[in-house]
Formats: structure tokens, C-alpha cells, sequence
């Protein structure tokens, strides 16, 4: 029997891993994006098994606000990086580094 | 009922329909050609809106079942963000047009970004706190890379993009995590889940991830990562703009969640945002002594202001909520004219931002020395400047909560970051004789932004030009 436990494991195990993948990516930009949809979608999975969990449709709805945003959110950070990458012509994140933080 | 609901959210709507229209109308109309006159009459517009809310604006209401409170705390946080874009977008406008990065779409981006703020300080459920965190952080990421053609530019845009990403997915990610532990999205019903001696793991951990995302908004150690490099990259108006209103509402938002949703669980988030304050407030005072590059130091300077703020968060009482706001009310105006001067350093028309500029500089330019001199003792809290008096508070409110630690390692950090203040102003009056200086500016507007912010910081001595009323009323709204 699958039970809430399960959804909520796969959940964080894709959420540490989009995390990692923030962190530990030295090659491209491209894969940073990657990272972050897999964390919302991390989070979608648990708010819809904590949804069901309930029986509250809440979760849900909250999931389509999440998918929209994430939709948007992609779009433009991918306009940034087409932005950055006319001006640098490479888009290695070790080349994201004009400014030394 | 439904009318009564967008009654209440009517500056809301009256904003986000302002941005549709402008929008089109630019579109369609002069363009680039129109940005110039669209950012005085959005300004002013902001302004409007902002004494709107501040004169008509009573009580406690709620709409939309929970989902949007229009309470004093609101409406305070609301004023000062309003009131310090419009500031910021009528002292950028003449910058922007003279090096030809004023295009129509920064006025409408700022616009959409305040709705979004407006809507963060309202929130009063998860979702709603969702929606105008992201409305308020798309519409910034696109302004840091306002500038395309410049790889700096484009590169504070990208790292912000992606921390800023990263930032809202922890805090998903803890919504998710307290909406299946507590049953519900609404703060309401969220603090009878979370009542003392009965707080699941869960939620905690929820808890704790919701603050983290946060801590990132507001630029807290250890999240702060982001901030001096988009200080630096992005333009100097856009860097105005990113130190003012994002940071109140960022900062009210944290109030908000911290005592509307856990307010009955303080001991749990306290220990956390103590040591939030701490670490900024090192940070940034240690830090910035090294910088030579005038908005990276204020980037520094902003993280531990934000320290001082989150102190007065930290006492988790009502007089903490209370020091809190008065510090950021401070803290905007402070920066308003500190940014007024930055923008107007410029040497053969070039923007500059280099320190060692400001060599001599009170020999050419005394009446501008002098109100930098100003500001940059009541950023470092010297008395009797205004500046003392928001340190002086968020301290006691730390104290009289018991964190007496906190005050007083609060104490230790202001002296610390005296000194880059201070190295400011010994340039100004005391540096090398030879060495290049800035052009005089002779801009009416920045010029006028710079001596008021300097009055207001010595007149606000009286009475704080009275705005610890209402302070006390908007924290009085929020904790309860």
C-alpha cells in the first residue's frame, strides 16, 4: 500500500536533488533552470498527497497556482540568459563572473 | 459581498489596471518616446495612491475569506513602499534618459512589482503570500537586466534570477510542508494549529523553511549572497529601487507570517531570526570595510540594516513590531538620499562609483557634503541624528524581551560599521588633495531628494515627524 509517507519521500528527495543541482552544477546555465522546475514540481507532488490526504482541494489549487507562476518564471529567466548570453557569448556558470560576491 | 471584497482591494486594482493601460498605451502609442513622461505621471500616481491609503484607510477588514487582510500594519508598510518607489522613480528618471536605458517598460515594471509588494504585506493566507512574492520578484528580475547591452547588467539579472528562484522554492516548499501538517493555507487557521506544546515536526520544519525563503527576500545572512552583486550589476536607479520598497515588504511580509500565522509558537522562530540578526548585522558592518566601490558598500550596508530590523522582529513583542517598522520608515528615507547623491557622481558624464572620488569633495560641493555628512552619520547611528533613534529603539525592544545578548552584540556591530561610514565622510573632508574628483551635477531633482532626505533625518529629531503613532497602531493590528 502507497501511503502519504511515500509521496512525501519521492517529494524532498526531488526537491535535495534540484538543490544539489543549484550547488554542484559547474557546466550550464541551462541545467540551473532544470533544477529549480524540479523543485517546484517536488513541491507540487506534496501539496497534491497532502491534498488528497486531507480531502481538502485546497492543495490542488494551490498546484495550478505553482504551475503557472512556474511557467512564468521560466520564461523569464530564460529571456535573461538569451540576454546574457549576447552580451558574454558562453553560458558556463563558471563564466557568470564578472562580479566577484 | 464580492463588492465589498474589491472595495477593499481597490488600490490594488486601481494600480494593476493603471500598469495594463500604460502598457498599451505606450505600445501603441510614442513608446520609448513617452517613458520619460510616463515615469513622472507613475510617480506621481504611486503618490497618489499611497495618500489614498494612508487618509481613508480604517480599521480592520478582510476579503476574499481570509485571503487578504487590509489592516494599519498593511497599510503603513503600504504608504512607505509606495511613497519610496515614487521617490525612486522620479530621481532615476533624468540617469536613465541621459545614458538611453529609459525605456517605457521600467515605470510599468515598478508598478507591477509594488502591486505585487502591496499584495505581500496584505497576505493572509499561503497562497496569497505565494502570488505577490512571485508578482513583486518576476517583475525585479526583469529590471535588474534592464540594461541588455551590458554584461554586468544582464549578470546581477541571472544571479538574482536564480537565487531569487531558489528562494521561492524553499518557501514553497515549506508552505507545502505547513499546509499538510496544520490543514489549511490561512494564517488563521494556521496559529490555532500551531498553539504552544502541541507544534508538529512538520510544521516546524515548515516553519523553518518559510523563513529561510524569506531571509533571502530581505538579503539576511546567511542568504545574502545575491545582494552585492546585484547592487553592483544592476543600474544605479535600479539599485535605488531594489534597496527601498522591496526591502519593506519583504520585511513586512516576515512580520506578518512570523506573528499572524506562528505567532503562537515565538520561542520556535525567535531563536531563528536572532541569529539571522546577528550574522547579518557582522557581515555586513565586517564586510563592507573592504569594498572600494560605492553601491557594493551600500549592498553591505543593507544587510545589516536589515539585522538591526530583523532584532526588532526578534523580540517577538508588539514594541519589537513597533521598532521594527520606525527603522525601516528610517532606513527608506535614509537610503533615498544616499542614492540621490550616488546618482548624481558622475566625472565627463560617466556614472561613477569609486570611493576614492569623493576625495576633497566637501571643498567643491559644501552644502552636498554636509547632508552627506548627514546621512552617513545617521546610517552609522552616530547621535543625535535620526538614525540613532530606529537603532535606539529596535535595541531596547531586544532588551526589554529578554534577548539582552542580542542588544548588546547590536551595540558591539553599529560601532564596527561606524568606521566605512565614517571613512565616507573623512574622504569628503580630509582625503587626498590630487586626486580625480566628480563633476558638479547640477540636477534640481536629485539635488532636492538629497537635502530633503538630509532635513527630514535632522527635523524627524522632534517627533519623528510623528510617525511613532502610527507605528504603534499597525503593530498593535498585527499582534495580538
Amino acid at each position: 500500500m502507497i501511503g502519504l509517507e511515500h509521496y512525501l519521500t519521492v517529494a524532498a528527495t526531488l526537491f535535495v536533488i534540484g538543490i544539489f543541482g543549484l550547488f554542484l552544477n559547474r557546466k550550464n546555465v541551462i541545467i540551473l533552470l532544470m533544477s529549480i522546475e524540479l523543485m517546484l514540481l517536488a513541491v507540487n507532488i506534496n501539496l497534491v498527497a497532502f491534498s488528497s490526504f486531507l480531502g481538502d482541494l485546497v492543495g490542488q489549487v494551490f498546484t495550478l497556482f505553482v504551475l503557472t507562476v512556474a511557467a512564468a518564471e521560466a520564461a523569464i529567466g530564460l529571456a535573461i540568459l538569451v540576454s546574457f548570453f549576447r552580451n558574454r557569448g558562453t553560458i558556463a556558470v563558471e563564466d557568470v563572473n564578472v562580479m566577484k560576491g | 459581498m464580492i463588492s465589498t471584497d474589491l472595495n477593499i482591494i481597490l488600490p490594488e486594482i486601481v494600480l494593476a489596471v493603471y500598469a495594463m493601460v500604460a502598457l498599451l498605451g505606450a505600445v501603441y502609442g510614442g513608446k520609448d518616446a513617452w517613458a520619460g513622461l510616463l515615469t513622472w505621471v507613475t510617480g506621481a500616481v504611486l503618490a497618489i495612491v499611497a495618500i489614498w491609503i494612508g487618509v481613508t484607510g480604517e480599521g480592520t477588514q478582510v476579503a476574499f475569506n481570509g485571503m487578504f487582510n487590509d489592516d494599519s500594519f498593511a497599510r503603513f508598510a503600504k504608504v512607505t513602499i509606495l511613497l519610496s518607489a515614487a521617490a525612486v522613480l522620479v530621481m532615476g528618471q533624468e540617469y536613465m534618459s541621459r545614458r538611453g536605458l529609459l525605456r517605457f517598460e521600467y515605470p510599468i515594471l515598478v508598478v507591477l512589482s509594488v502591486v505585487g509588494m502591496m499584495m505581500m504585506v496584505s497576505a493572509g493566507d499561503l497562497m496569497a503570500l505565494y502570488m505577490g512574492l512571485e508578482l513583486q520578484s518576476l517583475a525585479l528580475y526583469v529590471v535588474a537586466s534592464l540594461r541588455r547591452d551590458s554584461v554586468k547588467s544582464t549578470e546581477a539579472g541571472m544571479k538574482y534570477f536564480v537565487l531569487g528562484a531558489l528562494s521561492s522554492g524553499l518557501l514553497l516548499y515549506g508552505s507545502s510542508l505547513v499546509y499538510g501538517f496544520a490543514g489549511t493555507t490561512q494564517f488563521a487557521g494556521i496559529i490555532q494549529a500551531a498553539g504552544e506544546g502541541q507544534t508538529s515536526l512538520g510544521l516546524l520544519f515548515g516553519l523553518t523553511f518559510v523563513v529561510s525563503g524569506l531571509a533571502f527576500k530581505v538579503s539576511a545572512v546567511p542568504f545574502h549572497m545575491w545582494t552585492p552583486d546585484v547592487y553592483e550589476g544592476a543600474p544605479t536607479p535600479i539599485t535605488a529601487f531594489f534597496a527601498t520598497a522591496p526591502k519593506v515588504a519583504a520585511m513586512a511580509l516576515f512580520a506578518r507570517v512570523v506573528h499572524d500565522a506562528f505567532g503562537g509558537v515565538v520561542k520556535d522562530w525567535q531563536q531563528i531570526v536572532a541569529l539571522l540578526s546577528v550574522l547579518s548585522m557582522y557581515l555586513g558592518a565586517v564586510a563592507a570595510i573592504g569594498q572600494k566601490d560605492i553601491k557594493r558598500l551600500m549592498a553591505y550596508s543593507s544587510i545589516a540594516h536589515m539585522g538591526y530590523a530583523l532584532m526588532g522582529l526578534a523580540a517577538g513583542t508588539e514594541m519589537g513590531v513597533k521598532s521594527m517598522l520606525i527603522y525601516m520608515a528610517i532606513y527608506v528615507a535614509t537610503n533615498i538620499g544616499t542614492f540621490a547623491f550616488i546618482l548624481s557622481m558622475e566625472r565627463d558624464g560617466q556614472p561613477v562609483t569609486d570611493i576614492r572620488s569623493l576625495n576633497m569633495y566637501a571643498k567643491r560641493e559644501p552644502g552636498k557634503a554636509i547632508a552627506v555628512l548627514i546621512l552617513m552619520f545617521s546610517l552609522a547611528g552616530v547621535p543625535p541624528f535620526v538614525g540613532f533613534f530606529g537603532k535606539l529603539e529596535v535595541l531596547r525592544a531586544a532588551y526589554d524581551a529578554g534577548l539582552v545578548w542580542l542588544a548588546v552584540a547590536g551595540v558591539i556591530a553599529s560601532v564596527i560599521g561606524a568606521y566605512y561610514y565614517l571613512r565616507i565622510v573623512f574622504f569628503m573632508y580630509f582625503g587626498d588633495e590630487d586626486a580625480d574628483g566628480l563633476d558638479s551635477n547640477q540636477s534640481p531633482v536629485l539635488y532636492g531628494f538629497l537635502m530633503a532626505s538630509a532635513a527630514v533625518l535632522v527635523l524627524g529629531l522632534i517627533n519623528l515627524f510623528g510617525i511613532e503613532g502610527p507605528a504603534s497602531m499597525a503593530a498593535a493590528a498585527l499582534v495580538n
